[in-house]
């Protein structure tokens, strides 16, 4: 059945099955290929998205619960201050390898910045912690979102 | 050719076919350099068994308004090659970086590219590609004397720039482009490089060149390709590999929502080719994978007796009770000096097999239409994928054309092309352009796995702790009689050659799930069982292992390998004594006071032309867990780091990820099948493990070498040897998270 659903602050409609998750939906219907899948399963990070300013892993989430709130994907956070701060500084530390899990690392990043916005060591670890990065690029994952939050300062 | 390359050449494979350099009007105007140059590659990269031609192409186009435009013929999966080619001949080039575009190119089948090996790709492109970039400078020069009426060697450049110093014309690269597409070209043996020391942009921190594309989420990868009319598939195989396909419901899951087709697939015996299986596609991933969930399929597993990681183990510790059945090096008198020796140490020690985890799951699209099919594939090796696809389609060649996609991470996993051969396969077969995406568990559960191994080890020690016997029996597997891909042994295995009685010998056990290479092939295993004893044998001789190390390198020589296909230049004890040294020095070895529960370990190793040394600090936790406090790396990768600001990220990256597969990556099998599926089971390392990582280089007068791969494995025995020093513990067995640790020990 077709679902209205608001991404990136414009209305979209997906006919889609009710279990259809948010992922596939943003994936293959509407076109944002940024949110990446990489377990399926709650475990990698790489499908992280905003939901209503929360860091969320759509592929756990089923399109029929979405109702009104707001989704945010990677193609919008910049548009954001934070969001624009933390590709900035992803982009300064040249903190990718193969780039694949970075999508759902800024958009856990950036969330973790809005809350906190000067976070220290454990509240990275414990925000970032469920964004996996095969390549490890772990050491400038951490320095990234600090340069992010002296961007802010300054 | 390239000094490097000798060795090889000399090992008894030539290139057989000239090098040439084409000049010629690029279309839209300005020059176009074409340059192909055959190398020989070693093997280790592919876990082939011996040395292959490769030819290492070059496009170069300098347009009219001064950009240069080259193209980069390395599939890139996050080793930073997309960058590091072009900087190599932009240096020689002379022109600014900031004017040059990096395009990356198709597969040619008449041109076969090279293989993403992100360690080779330094050393067989270094001398190359800067050669070729050097060549297209002399020519500018040369077509802005020309027009000046002065002598070539009158003239100088600075970037992007043609000079004439007497007079102080100058003429731009794109004003000369044109011109200079009709100068002789140089004999590209002979063109003159630039002396290293001037180098402007070869040694400064270059970034990702898909940088912005990656931090604002635009489509990059094979999975987030779209063609017109494309549908989407998955395909369910056995997972025994290699089963065969008695029968199915298909016919049940043709009637489920969205889906366009549905069928049974016959393969082949290749298990990196196409098998058995059922296909299924459907107007969207998610229906094609939901309806798959309702197939029922009859297998015809094959003989699966003893395909259990508990058997192997089993079997193993009885094999080696008995003498290896080959023998694969011998020195001295190893058995009589064992029994001589003041002390012997006796040790097991046993790593799993390993997926690659690749964290874009395996996927490709592929389109078929009357009898040709152009494919969209995430592949670090196209060439054998291109032949495969027209060997099992039934195709020539020259009716495949395959688009080369970035790929989120590859770690040897895409050098094999069995996902490219199923979407053509299912492409063909559906009468639509498909793109096949595999799930998680598809791609743990079909992989191409790194071995596991046994290893008994026996050394003896003199009174005055000198290491003067030791053996080897390594159990491993074989596949159809052969010796299994990645599991083999080489003669040249450290502390080869530098103890006087020695044996290493092999026994194998016949293996049915596939193999093959991953990140750092064999050194990843063999690093960790090696170097995990050697620091036992330190302990044993009351030396510290810095020390015993030092003093088992000796002075520092070159122990010359063998001569054969897999001939290196040698292994340089001075080289690794020299990151040993660094090391040491950077981590406060032996000097800095540790708190009761944390310890330092070292461990080093050379593989793929790289010597490296490793010393990490750990601390046993309360609740049993290793906590990673940091770790020093100290490589000598020659005298010249290409690109330090991906040189660091690459070998943090490589000594993290040797850390997170040593606590949480091993699979097991049961009954013929893999039984992890996810990262639920399989544990990569996460951010709250993730310690700090300082990476140093000792610059040396040797040719530049890669290191995406050489820095991994001593990682992991320099955690065990410092869960070791922390605890007292000596872990024997990967992964550390399924070992008891005490932490009150
Ligand atoms: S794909 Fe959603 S967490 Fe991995
Ligand atoms: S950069 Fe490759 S998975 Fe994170």
């Amino acid at each position: 059945m077709p679902y209205i659903i608001q991404v990136n602050g414009k209305q979209h409609t997906a006919d889609v099955e009710s279990e259809t998750p948010l992922l596939w939906v943003l994936r293959d219907t509407l076109n944002l290929k940024g949110t990446k899948f990489g377990c399926g399963a709650a475990q990698c990070g790489a499908c992280t998205v905003h939901l209503g300013g929360q860091a969320t892993r759509s592929c756990q989430i089923p399109v029929s619960v979405l109702g009104a709130s707001n989704v945010t994907t990677i193609e919008a956070i910049g548009e954001t201050p934070v969001g624009k701060r933390v590709q900035q500084a992803w982009l300064e530390l040249d903190v990718a390898q193969c780039g694949y899990c970075q999508s759902g690392q800024i958009m856990s990043a950036t969330a973790l910045l809005t809350k906190i916005p000067n976070p220290t060591d454990q509240d990275i670890n414990q925000a970032m912690n469920g964004n996996l990065c095969r390549c490890a690029t772990y050491t400038r994952i951490r320095a990234a979102i600090k340069r992010a939050a002296e961007l802010a300062r300054a | 050719m390239d000094g490097l390359l000798a060795p090889f050449r000399s090992a008894g494979v030539k290139s057989s076919r000239r090098n040439f350099l084409k000049a010629s009007l690029a279309a839209g105007g300005g020059l176009l350099l074409t340059a192909r140059i055959h190398g020989i590659a070693k093997a280790a990269v592919s876990g082939e068994a011996g040395p292959r031609e490769i030819a290492l192409n070059a496009y170069v186009r300098v347009a009219p308004d001064g950009s240069v435009t080259v193209t980069a013929k390395n599939p890139e999966c996050g080793q930073g090659i997309k960058v590091m080619l072009p900087m190599l001949i932009a240096e020689e080039l002379d022109v600014s970086w900031d004017k040059v575009r990096i395009e990356q190119a198709g597969y040619d089948p008449k041109y076969p590219a090279q293989v993403a090996g992100g360690s080779q790709a330094t050393p067989v492109n270094w001398l190359p590609m800067r050669r070729v970039g050097a060549a297209g400078r002399q020519m500018l020069i040369q077509a802005a004397a020309t027009t000046w009426g002065v002598q070539a060697s009158e003239c100088d450049t600075t970037p992007g720039v043609v000079r004439h110093q007497a007079s102080g014309h100058t003429l731009s690269y794109g004003e000369l482009a044109e011109k200079a597409a009709a100068v002789k070209v140089p004999d590209l043996e002979k063109v003159p490089l630039k002396d290293p020391k001037t180098f402007r942009i070869v040694g400064q921190p270059m970034r990702n060149v898909d940088g912005e594309k990656i931090v604002t989420g635009q489509p990059l990868f094979g999975i987030d390709v779209t063609v017109p009319g494309m549908l989407y598939a998955v395909f369910q195989k056995c997972d025994v590999h290699g089963g065969k396909l008695v029968s199915s419901n298909v016919e049940a899951i043709r009637k489920l929502p969205g889906v366009k087709a549905a069928f049974e697939v016959k393969g082949g015996t290749d298990l990196r080719g196409l098998l058995d299986g059922v296909a299924v596609v459907a107007d969207s991933w998610w229906r094609a994978n939901r309806a798959r969930q309702q197939l029922q399929i009859t297998w015809d597993e094959g003989d699966i007796t003893g395909q259990n990681s508990a058997d192997f183990a089993r079997k193993a510790a009885e094999l080696a009770k008995g003498a290896p059945s080959s023998t694969v090096r011998k020195n001295g008198d190893p058995a009589g000096a064992l029994a001589k020796s003041a002390k012997v140490v006796e040790a097991a020690y046993h790593y799993p097999f390993l997926s690659h985890i690749d964290l874009e799951p395996q996927n490709c699209t592929a389109s078929f239409v009357n009898g040709k099919v152009e494919i969209w594939a995430p592949t670090q090796n196209p060439a054998p994928g291109s032949k495969l696809v027209a060997s099992t389609l039934g195709i020539p060649e020259s009716a495949i054309k395959i688009n080369m996609i970035r790929c989120g991470g590859g770690f040897g996993r895409r050098l094999s092309n069995d996902y490219m051969v199923e979407a053509a396969w299912i492409s063909k077969e559906a009468g639509a352009p498909v793109k096949l995406v595999w799930t998680r568990e598809d791609d743990m559960r079909h992989d191409l796995y790194r071995p596991a191994g046994y290893h008994f080890f026996k050394g003896g020690l003199d009174g005055a702790g000198k290491l003067i016997a030791f053996t080897d029996h390594f159990v491993t597997f074989s596949q159809d009689g052969a010796v299994a891909n990645s599991a083999n042994l080489e003669p040249t295995e450290f502390p080869a050659r530098l103890v006087a009685n020695l044996e290493l010998g092999t026994s194998m056990m016949p293996l049915r799930a596939p193999t093959g290479p991953l990140r750092a092939p064999r050194s990843n295993g063999l690093g960790f069982a090696f170097q995990s004893f050697l620091d036992e044998l330190a302990h044993a001789s009351g030396k510290d292992p810095v020390a015993f190390a030092l003093d088992l390198l000796g002075e520092p020589r070159v122990l010359p390998d063998p001569p054969g296909p897999r001939a290196t230049p040698g292994f340089h004890t001075g080289r690794m004594r020299g990151v040993i040294e660094l090391a040491a020095e950077k981590s406060g070895w032996g000097k800095t006071k540790l708190p009761k529960g944390t310890g330092m370990g070292l461990a080093y190793y050379y593989s793929h032309l790289g010597y490296f040394a490793e010393v990490v600090q750990a601390t046993m936790a309360a609740n049993g867990l290793i906590q990673l406090d940091k770790v020093w790396i100290a490589g000598d990768i020659g005298s010249q780091i290409i690109n330090p600001l991906n040189a660091e990220n690459q070998a943090q990256g490589a000594a993290l990820d040797g850390l997170g597969t040593a606590i949480g990556h091993g699979l097991t099998i049961e009954k013929g099948k893999i039984v992890q599926g996810n990262f639920d089971t399989v544990l990569p390392l996460r951010m709250r493990q993730s310690p700090p990582v300082e990476v140093h280089f000792r610059v040396t007068d040797f040719p530049p070498t890669g290191l995406g791969e050489p820095a991994l494995p001593p990682s992991l025995p320099a955690l065990g040897n410092a869960i070791f020093a922390a605890t007292g513990q000596r872990i024997r067995s990967l992964p550390f998270k399924d070992q008891k640790l005490n932490a009150s020990a």
